[in-house]
């Protein structure tokens, strides 16, 4: 299958007055026509920044990418000047983000905003996008869209908002949507909402999409592969029932055992992973999941160790003990 | 009993349904409040009509015909605000002073706005160094003392804007050169304010959310974020055509400013210092009606302050 989108070693960092912050360390990745991929990881990981990275919308400064390619159809997305980038951010890469609160403009009706995009990208007159946005809103679920586009962000719940941020993110059709974590903010109920709609329009329109969160409940619903991201690397990277099933890297599985699970007793306490992350600020050196890690070994202080390939084929996890064998790689 | 229900029914899907308020009917609500700023728009709506239908009475050519023999009379029937130094009659003037001095207020604001939310919103957005060069331009034009800005360029600029004629009407040069420099003094504070704003929208994730839709920088300035930051604009522009107002009566009262025989409020008092305790009502009525214009201007602008500020919830 053609990969639509091929990141190789993207490395993006900020200059802070604390320091510089090593955002991200060297990711690589690939989403192929019509897939999930599912981005997972804790706070501050690096999941928002390396998809910020690959649309160049990381502010620079105090940002800077300092390394990578981003293929998207065969075009380096970081090459692009910031005219070019604009014709790819809405019609081909579209982006819908954590707190629909905040992410609509207060000042302007949803009509406006909806319609903006479809103007400026496939230069439609103002009734052909009036009519193109109605059938969004009825797409993503809105009720009497008639009556709601000259209605403003404030006069729609939280749920409805995230439709609408769907609706503008889809109006020009993108071939990739990035998704970061947009059920955050919401709750359970209005979640399942959202994760089934962007699934069905994913189907509908073959799509493919990139989906940041760190509820591992809701990848398993939706994704076909998922990547783990720690401390800006990515540490593991498999099919979502592969990754369920035979976690390799220790800090997956780690994740994995932290999960409350309705099957298990419940008197047992949760396992926490002991330790904290590594602060971003120092420039990695070795594994980043090292002091936490229980399999441990000296190679793994010195050396970090690649992204390659695990037991089963698309299986690729980045550490220097088999944790099933205790074996060296 | 089942009529009951059904009409309880009835009123929760129709009645107790209020629209929700939008911005404009909510500061509408807290502005009615605000008495004072309701009075002063009022009276400001009479100094228009004062000025614009009191044109209706005198011809312009009435206004500026003088009769020495009729020099510094004390207001009569004919001339009820009296005569002025070479006997022109003083209410036609403020008329049609009074339309020149409400406009070039209103078009110096004009100008003011365009250069303040130009500068402050280029220098908020792109922030770095076009911020720095943009904001030490505007430090270094406040430095300045207004008054000395404006009579310095009024006196190297006078002269060089030839009259012209609008509408049928022939407006002195001065008049037109007095608009643009009032206003190209007078637009540093609204940059800062426009800046300020900007600083601290452009952080929000609405613009991140239009910047990945591939909105362009240019209307993300001026469609996204301006029409957030559009409260503080309006009441700065509002307080600014009293000043506006000011500045005008200041160099013209200097004899820099609008040359006679076009009236404006500013002229009609050059001179009139003079005359203090002889001829009073040479100052008293323009006088009386550039204080009356300032006075509700700043009123309005208080009241569309606390109408706009969305941290007073008072409705």
């Amino acid at each position: 299958m053609s990969s639509l989108l091929d990141v190789m070693d993207l490395r993006t960092r900020f200059h802070t007055p604390e320091g510089t912050v090593y955002a991200v360390n060297g990711a690589s990745f690939h989403v192929d026509e019509g897939e999930t991929l599912a981005v997972v990881g804790e706070s501050g990981c690096g999941k928002s920044v390396s998809m910020l990275s690959v649309l160049q919308l990381i502010a620079v400064p105090p940002g800077e990418i300092v390394g990578g390619v981003a293929l998207y159809r065969g075009q380096d997305l970081l090459r692009k000047s910031e005219r070019e980038m604009e014709a790819i951010r809405g019609p081909e890469i579209a982006m819908i983000f954590q707190d629909p609160m905040t992410s609509l403009n207060p000042v302007l009706t949803i009509g406006r905003q909806i319609t903006e995009s479809l103007r400026t990208h496939l230069g439609m007159d103002r009734k052909t996008a009036d009519a193109r946005a109605l059938a969004l809103l009825e797409m993503v679920g809105i009720s009497d869209p008639s009556d709601r586009l000259s209605d403003y962000p404030h006069q729609f719940s939280g749920g409805m908002r995230q439709r609408v941020m769907i609706a503008m993110a889809l109006s020009c059709n993108p071939s990739l949507l990035i998704a970061d974590e947009p059920t955050t903010a919401l709750d359970v109920t209005i979640q399942s909402q959202i994760v089934e709609l962007v699934t069905r329009i994913r189907d509908q329109v073959h799509m493919a999409v990139i989906w940041i969160t760190h509820d591992l409940g809701v990848v398993a619903g939706i994704a076909d592969r998922v990547i783990v991201m720690y401390a800006g690397f990515i540490v593991e990277e498999a099919g979502v029932n592969d990754l369920y099933e035979n976690p390799c890297h220790p800090y997956t599985t780690a994740l994995l055992e932290a999960l409350p699970r309705v099957d298990r007793r419940r008197d047992r306490r949760l396992k926490s992973i002991p330790g904290a992350p590594p602060s971003l600020l120092v420039e990695p050196h070795g594994c980043p999941f090292v002091l936490r890690c229980e399999h441990a070994i000296e190679r793994c202080r010195t050396e970090n160790p690649p992204l390659t390939a695990a037991r089963q084929a698309g299986h690729n996890t980045a550490c220097w003990v088999d944790t099933k064998t205790r074996g060296q790689r | 009993m089942n009529s009951e229900v059904l009409r309880i029914a009835t009123i929760n899907a129709d009645e107790l349904e209020t629209p929700p308020l939008s911005l404009g009917q909510l500061a509408w609500r807290r502005f009615r409040r605000h008495k004072l700023a309701v009075i002063g728009a009022g009276v400001l709506l009479l100094l228009f009509l004062y000025a614009f239908a009191g044109a209706l009475f005198f011809s312009e050519s009435y206004a500026n015909h003088n009769d020495t023999s009729l020099r510094l009379d004390a207001p009569t029937y004919s001339h009820p605000f009296g005569t002025d130094t070479i006997g022109r009659d003083i209410l036609a003037r403020t008329v049609y002073g009074g339309q020149i001095s409400l406009l070039i207020g209103l078009f110096a604001v004009l100008i003011e706005t365009s250069c303040g939310i130009l500068v402050g919103a280029i220098a908020g957005y792109y922030g770095g160094l076009v911020d720095n060069i943009l904001m030490r331009i505007t430090e270094a034009m406040l430095n300045i003392p207004e008054i000395f800005l404006l009579i310095v360029m009024a006196k190297f600029l006078s002269g060089k804007i030839p009259d012209m004629t609008i509408m049928g009407r022939t407006f002195s040069g001065s008049v037109v050169l007095i608009v643009i420099i009032i206003g190209g003094t007078s637009w540093m504070y609204l940059a800062r304010i426009v800046r300020a704003e900007f600083l601290s929208l452009k952080e929000n994730d609405f613009v991140l959310a239009a910047r990945a839709t591939g909105t362009s920088n240019l209307r993300i300035i001026f469609l996204h974020i301006l029409p957030n930051s559009i409260a503080p604009i309006v009441v700065t522009a509002t307080l600014g055509v009293a000043n506006a107002i000011l500045s005008e009566a200041y160099i013209s009262f200097l004899g820099l400013g609008v040359q006679p025989p076009t009236a404006t409020w500013g002229n009609m008092l050059d001179g009139a210092n003079n005359y203090l305790d002889s001829a009073p009502w040479l100052w008293f009525f323009p006088g009386l009606l550039i204080l009356l214009t300032v006075l509700s201007i700043n009123f309005l602008g208080d009241g569309i302050r606390d109408a706009l500020d969305p941290r007073s919830r008072t409705v």
